[in-house]
């Protein structure tokens, strides 16, 4: 919550969340309202602060059986807003799944298991498996960086990095490329390759991947599974992301 | 490395990549006609190319490359000197004569679909509709288009190709594009004299005008229905540095080829509604974004403009009109139907790859350079022309109550006399019909793909923004069609023009895709049916903009109206997997030069 809505908790704005009144300011989004409010709606690419995407379309609600995207419509009021519904949940489920089966995930071996927020959403979704065919892309890994890897196969191109590097860290390292399921992720440098790049261990873009196709060298499976962020909360938690910032950096920084 | 027949060291090329860049920038300072000119002087984008635009335009890297790999005209690996792309559209793709005319073409000259040959000469690749459906097969080749292609045609064109004749001396009357306008109403019986318009705006006042639009009724022609005086009215009110007028002229809806003779036979009408909408909302500058498929009429097109300069019709000081000053430029795309979509169109304008924006806010507030900005059809400039001429009492009194005007289709497929009809809204499909001599007809896609597939007993339903909505296109499918097949063509359309922003679109157009690929190879059941049920209607609750939006409507009309065409390829068992073991040995077999019997699995 930001201080000017500690300021101000009471606006006569407000929308309805599956039942539940929730004020907010005019220029919030339904999902800036909500989670002020402590009201989970279930997102990948959205994060407080930075622009919003709206690509992932986790955060998909009904207003007055309207679909529209939370993370980026804005709030006005009287909207009534379906939020945490079956039919809901079950489209949400079934987009997770997309995400799944469109890139490798490999969530047994994969050094994010249990700090991964796609893994955590498909639990919190109830999901059991891919459903669908995979799509087993063919998709490049990037291991020239010093200390970063980057390994596209589990990308599931939520421009996470795309705007850390660009909004918080001031520079300009990421980028997508490509149309349809052929998109994918690239890096701004000469050669293409992150070592020709301006990324540094210490730039939130290294950190803020939600799944593990950015991972931060020589610091794997330090934290043992049973231990890991997912292990002990639930992705529904309001303000993880602080949190699972402070996990994912190296212990020496 | 190839560099399009000269061999040249690498210092010379840089200098050379620079020369081109810097001349086209200077004359255009647009870097999707930058990369436009790399790509046909050199036969693709190299890495060294893309490095050398990012840092003569100030452009990241990365932000070039991702330009590169969006857009369906631009490569990364060379082209062939002769690079044809036939249309893959059912109504003038390489199957509409009933023949595969790409197959053909490749075994003439040896060469694989998606491939260049190994000598340089020549590629050939399929390609989204290009527009040319009232004359049949066509292909593009060097971006010039080709009509009416037939087994005899491409006989001769892999012999010109072969002996490397130049497209100048290949048969001129080939390159010849006819309008085929079968039916004219208020907009194609045409006889304004350039300024009249201009003048009776001038005489009305920007107020005045704007209310003439207004109360006209009109609405979007590009298939939304967007009250366009209201479109106007809010752009006018709305606070920027600049305002822009922009005509969407990228057609790239299979089955619709109206904007394409708009554009060749009444270019001077729509320039002069851009410049009665520039007037309306205070703009100075105003952008044509043509498809890239219909570059062919970017000389006409720019000689119109010249000409409208030299009359005082465009430029400072219009009609001696003192501060009312307007130009139009025009900015060509390069193969991408998403382009399309209005916001989708201004981030192509601002050189970047076409993703459809965050709406709110709308373009009317925050457009082109985050200005205030109006994107409209071609039609609907060329509609506000006439209004503004004749009053909206006269453009009212045609079409229906909610529905003012008239409506140009693009009528092809199984008929008689394909073409441009002009009709008042609230025709019947059966009249469509009736006139343009189709019999036994099965089904029509009304809107093309992203529209509405209608059977025979819906023949009576009327056009219009109450019932059934079209931008144009007018598909027509008779008893001989296997109308899966159609559906299944549509559904290939979306999975390759999704621009990938969405995941609901992005994976969900091409597991729609691979479902009715299973289907229509007789390896699907009841289970797959169900689930494309399922995914079609997540795709279009759920997906970001109008493409995912509309992407599954032939498959869910399919569905409900032509349920035969689905269930008749049907297996029936509970499931079948996606898998095919056969085709998974594919590369082994390969690998090992094996296709005897034993190395496959039935």
């Amino acid at each position: 919550m930001s201080a000017d809505t500690k300021q101000n908790p009471i606006t006569q704005n407000t929308i309805t969340i599956d039942g539940q009144e929730i004020p907010f300011q005019v220029g919030q989004t339904i999902m800036d309202a909500a989670l002020a409010a402590g009201v989970y709606i279930p997102h990948l690419c959205h994060r407080q602060g930075f622009t919003p995407h709206g690509s992932c379309k986790l955060c998909v609600v009904d207003i007055a059986s309207k679909s529209a995207t939370a993370c980026t419509m804005p709030a006005v009021a009287g909207q009534q807003i379906s939020n945490n519904t079956p039919a809901l949940n079950e489209a949400r489920k079934t987009i997770t799944q997309m995400l799944f089966i469109e890139g490798n995930h490999i969530c047994p071996s994969c050094e994010k298991c249990g700090d991964c927020t796609l893994q955590a959403m498909a639990y919190h979704l109830g999901m059991l498996d891919g459903h669908f065919p995979q799509f087993f892309q063919r998709r490049e890994v990037d291991a020239s960086h010093p200390t970063v890897m980057l390994d596209r196969d589990r990308c599931i191109l939520c421009e996470l990095c795309v705007r850390a590097s660009r909004e918080v860290d001031g520079k300009n390292v990421f980028e997508i490329a490509g149309r349809g399921t052929n998109a994918h992720l690239i890096v701004n440098s000469a050669s293409g390759k992150l070592v020709d790049s301006d990324l540094e261990t210490s730039d939130m873009a290294a950190h803020i991947c939600p799944v593990g196709a950015i991972l931060i060298k020589e610091s794997g499976y330090k934290v043992p599974i049973g231990q890991r962020i997912f292990d002990l909360h639930k992705v529904s938690e309001i303000g993880l992301e602080k949190i699972i910032l402070t996990k994912m950096k190296h212990a020496d920084e | 490395m190839s560099t399009g027949g000269s061999d040249l060291n690498s210092s010379n090329m840089t200098d050379l990549l620079r020369s081109v860049i810097s001349r086209v920038y200077a004359e255009s300072p647009n870097v999707l006609h930058v990369l436009y000119a790399l790509q046909r002087q050199f036969l693709h984008i190299s890495d060294e190319a893309v490095r050398e635009v990012a840092v003569h335009l100030d452009l990241p890297i990365s932000q070039v490359d991702a330009v590169v790999e969006f857009y369906s005209f631009f490569h990364k690996i060379p082209r062939g000197r002769y690079d044809l792309l036939f249309s893959n559209c059912t109504s003038c793709g390489y199957m509409a004569g009933g023949v595969d005319l790409m197959a053909m073409f490749g075994r003439r000259l040896e060469i694989a679909a998606g491939s260049t040959r190994d000598d340089g000469l020549v590629s050939m690749d399929q390609t989204s509709c290009i527009g040319m459906c009232d004359h049949g097969a066509a292909l593009l080749v060097n971006g010039m288009p080709i009509v009416s292609l037939d087994v005899a045609m491409i006989t001769r064109i892999a012999a010109l190709v072969e002996a490397a004749t130049p497209l100048e001396d290949w048969p001129a009357e080939w390159f010849h594009v006819e309008d085929s306008i079968r039916v004219s109403g208020l907009l194609l019986k045409d006889d304004l004299s350039e300024d009249i318009s201009l003048r009776a705006m001038l005489a009305h006042g920007a107020a005045g005008t704007l209310s003439e639009i207004v109360q006209s009724g009109l609405r979007g022609r590009g298939g939304a229905g967007f009250s366009t005086g209201m479109k106007w009215q809010l752009c006018r009110d709305a606070q920027g540095a600049a305002h822009y007028v922009v005509c969407n002229a990228d057609e790239g809806e299979p089955g619709t080829f109206k904007d394409r003779v708009l554009l060749h036979s009444y270019a001077d009408r729509l320039f002069e509604g851009m410049t009665v909408c520039a007037f309306t909302i205070g703009a100075k500058q105003g952008y044509l974004y043509l498809r890239g498929e219909y570059r062919y009429l970017l000389p006409h097109l720019q000689t119109v403009l010249a000409r409208r300069r030299e009359l005082g019709l465009l430029g400072g000081d219009i009609l001696g009109q003192p501060g009312f000053s307007f130009d139009i430029d025009i900015v060509v795309g390069a193969g991408a139907y998403i382009c399309g979509e209005e916001s989708a169109l201004i981030e192509s304008l601002e050189g970047k790859r076409g993703i459809p924006r965050v709406r709110p806010p709308f373009p009317v507030t925050h457009g082109y350079l985050g200005q205030p900005t109006v994107v409209n059809n071609v039609e609907t400039f060329i509609a506000a022309v006439h209004i503004v001429l004749r009053g909206s009492a006269w453009f009212k009194a045609v079409g229906t109550e909610k529905s003012a005007g008239s409506k140009i289709l693009s009528v092809s497929g199984d008929c008689a006399a394909p073409g441009i009809y002009e009709y008042p809204f609230g025709v019947t499909i059966r009249q469509v019909l009736d006139d343009c001599g189709a019999e036994n007809v099965q089904a029509v896609q009304v809107g093309g793909p992203s529209g509405t597939l209608i059977n025979s007993a819906e023949f009576d339903r009327k056009l219009g923004f109450d019932d059934l909505s079209t931008g144009g296109s007018l598909m027509i499918f008779n008893q001989t069609r296997d109308l899966l097949a159609v559906i299944v063509n549509f559904a290939h359309f979306f999975a390759h023009e999704s621009c990938g922003f969405c995941t609901p679109c992005r994976v969900g157009t091409i597991l729609l895709k691979n479902g009715l690929d299973k289907i229509a190879c007789g390896h699907g059941t009841r289970y797959d049916l169900d689930e494309m049920q399922r995914i079609a209607a997540l795709v279009k609750c759920r997906s970001h903009c109008g493409l995912g939006q509309t992407a599954a409507n032939p498959i869910l009309d399919g569905l409900q109206h032509f349920p035969q065409a689905f269930e008749q390829r049907l297996v029936h068992r509970d499931y079948e997997p996606h898998f095919d073991l056969d085709a998974a040995l594919e590369e082994a077999r390969q690998v090992s030069h094996r296709d005897d019997t034993a190395a496959h699995i039935k």
